[in-house]
């Protein structure tokens, strides 16, 4: 696999914008691919879980990265996004006994929507108003969750059932894991390619300068809107694959600690890059478990960790924020470049 | 007519408590252009504080109520130092991470040392209520409203006529200027951090009387933000007034709107307020408009 070459040897922008620049990442994503439909039948359903809950949460953080990563737009309601999602798919489903497949999508397209009325303040304000303007937003649809029972039921929460299609039911683990692979393979590659499209380009360069984008032709006001509805369509879906995989949600699942989570998944992972927000999902889903099976194995010698995990659940997490920000600004994705960069030319690195 | 009193009267009380901690929020961005999400957090580590040296150590209140000032300021200095300082001149996003990083940091410190029981304070203040006309008023009410226009006041003079007010206010204004004058801008940083996280304990001692003492007070910081941005995040003056109006308004709609569409209006209309204010008028009542140029 004479696959590395030093150097850029690219004669068109065709060849630059190619998704797989060698045949040896062709072929890991290819390994990797097959890897994903052959290992979790060997895999318990506890890791099942685990990797169930990756999975969403690599859909809901592509998202988020488009929005705040690319174009630059930070988002602090992207848990409520994900609350619309799913009580869109679950009373889409459940009262209107519409088929999962076009429910989802459709759970995508309604949070698009949302997110578009909420993005429409960004023309005016940038930053930490924006910032904050998000903040109102993700506590008026925590209201309105726990307000509008005749959708959500309140506080109570909603029963959702699990996905079928033609009579096939995902009701197990591993039947989940595949639906919710593909979904994320599809996200995945739905957000590398708009980042390489004409849209992606737009984005960054409002994320850069956007006086200067708009100076270029840019329409601030149309693609911030777009950004907006990606990022909220992401994140519908994966808050409707969320609902029907835990089959009940309340307004508590939404609440302002998980759009925190999903903007912290991104800093640790990495702003701007779309792997950064599959490392930042998996890292952040990880940690707490991480944490549980070590305050596990640690109860038999200190007793009161059990009573104590929250709070220090909590406070490794922020340590964790503020150590990434400090020390690797740039998240893991700069590190896996570096790494790469390394390994380049090894055993030559000069 | 007297509901409306009471109303009004309770309004103001927690919209002093509002003005305080949103005074440290304008102070922190107005020097540093930082916008602080753990204000909620520090104000919770006050009423914390406070409470642990009055009812765990026995020390009379208004010693502990010194103490705790004096707890604040140095986790304030502590907090600029370690925290802060490596993010001077990251993007904002990083930097609101940061202050979000840290509210989990104090929360949890404060679960592990405390837990998440809630806690009362012992009587400090007579609970025989004032008569105001028709109004009847706890007395703690007006000890903290008194306490919160006191440090307003003081924290006014501070700016207008100390010298290190006016440096804070000449970095506020710029920062290369104001280094080459002479002013030490960490040294203005380090005192921005310490003021606001003293104002903030202040309002979390006072809180901590009229209410029991438990984690949720940290959310006490996201309610503060429709204050800071009516008033203008920059602003001063603007923060003590937003504070009134959020107060005021938070006790009308509890008092009147609550039992019309059920609980948890009052929680949710400053931030309807806020959205209005935001796509009306962005810099508020007395912020200054930021103007970019290419």
């Amino acid at each position: 696999m004479s696959a590395h070459i030093c150097g850029d040897y690219k004669t068109s922008y065709k060849e630059d914008m190619v998704l797989f620049q060698t045949k040896f990442s062709k072929f890991w994503i290819t390994a990797f691919l097959i890897a994903l439909c052959v290992v979790p039948i060997f895999l318990d359903n506890y890791t099942l879980y685990v990797c169930n809950m990756i999975g969403i949460a690599i859909i809901g953080a592509l998202g988020l990265n488009i929005l705040t990563g690319f174009t630059g737009q930070i988002s602090l309601g992207h848990g409520a996004f994900l609350g619309i999602g799913a009580y869109a798919s679950a009373y889409l489903v459940m009262d209107l006994g519409i088929p999962f497949f076009i429910a989802l999508p459709c759970a995508g397209l309604i949070t698009a929507m949302f997110g578009m009325v909420f993005g429409i303040p960004s023309l005016r304000l940038k930053g930490l108003y924006l910032a904050i303007a998000t903040l109102a937003a993700q506590f008026i649809i925590e209201y309105l969750m726990v307000h509008m029972e005749g959708i959500t039921n309140g506080v109570l929460g909603k029963m959702v059932d699990f996905p079928s299609f033609m009579g096939f039911s995902f009701d197990t683990d591993l039947k989940y894991f595949y639906l919710v692979a593909t979904i994320a393979v599809l996200a995945t590659m739905m957000a590398k390619n708009i980042v390489r499209t004409r849209s992606g380009r737009a984005f960054i360069a409002i994320r850069d300068q956007y006086i200067s984008a708009e100076v270029m032709g840019v329409n601030l006001f149309k693609y911030k809107l777009m950004a907006f509805a990606f990022s909220s369509f992401l994140a519908g879906i994966a808050g409707s694959l969320w609902a029907h995989y835990v089959t009940i949600i309340t307004p508590e699942h939404f609440t302002i600690g998980v759009s925190i989570q999903y903007l912290a998944m991104i800093i640790i992972g990495g702003m701007g890059h779309i792997i950064g927000s599959i490392f930042g999902a998996i890292f952040m889903v990880l940690l707490p478990e991480l944490l549980r099976v070590m305050s596990g194995s640690l109860s038999g010698h200190f007793p009161m960790i059990v009573n104590l995990f929250a709070a220090i659940k909590e406070g490794i997490f922020g340590l964790i924020i503020i150590g990434f920000l400090v020390y690797e600004p740039d998240g893991m994705a700069h590190r896996w470049q570096m790494i790469k960069a390394y390994w380049k030319l090894w055993p030559f690195s000069y | 007519m007297d509901f409306f009193l009471q109303l009004l009267v309770s309004g103001i009380v927690v919209g002093s408590i509002y003005a305080l901690v949103a005074l440290g929020f304008a102070l922190i961005f107005k020097a540093t252009g930082v916008i602080n999400f753990a204000q909620g957090e520090f104000l919770m580590v006050g009423a914390y504080v406070c409470l642990a040296l009055v009812s765990q150590l026995h020390i009379p209140f208004w010693i502990a109520f010194v103490l705790t000032m004096v707890v604040t300021v140095v986790l304030g200095l502590i907090i600029e130092r370690v925290a802060l300082r490596p993010m001077i001149g990251e993007p904002i996003i990083s930097i609101i991470m940061l202050t979000i990083g840290l509210s989990s940091v104090l929360k949890s410190g404060v679960l592990i040392f405390w837990g998440p029981n809630n806690r009362v304070y012992p009587q400090i203040f007579s609970q025989v209520p004032i008569h105001l006309g028709p109004v009847v008023i706890s007395q703690v009410y007006l000890w903290s409203v008194g306490f919160a226009l006191l440090f307003l006041a003081l924290f006014t003079l501070f700016f207008r006529y100390s010298s290190s007010g006016i440096a804070m206010r000449a970095v506020a204004n710029d920062q290369q200027a104001a280094l080459s004058m002479g002013i030490s801008v960490k040294k203005v940083f380090a005192m921005a951090w310490c003021i606001a996280f003293l104002v903030a304990g202040v309002g979390g001692v006072f809180l901590g009387n009229i209410n029991v003492v438990n984690v949720s007070l940290g959310f006490f910081g996201l309610k503060v933000f429709p204050a800071v941005i009516l008033g203008g995040l920059d602003s001063i003056p603007g923060a003590i007034v937003g504070g009134l109006i959020i107060g005021v308004l938070e006790a009308m709609t509890g008092g009147y709107l609550d039992p019309i569409i059920g609980g948890g209006t009052k929680e949710v209309i400053p931030f309807v307020v806020l959205v209005i204010i935001l796509m009306v008028k962005p810099y508020g009542l007395f912020g200054t408009e930021e103007i970019e140029k290419v």
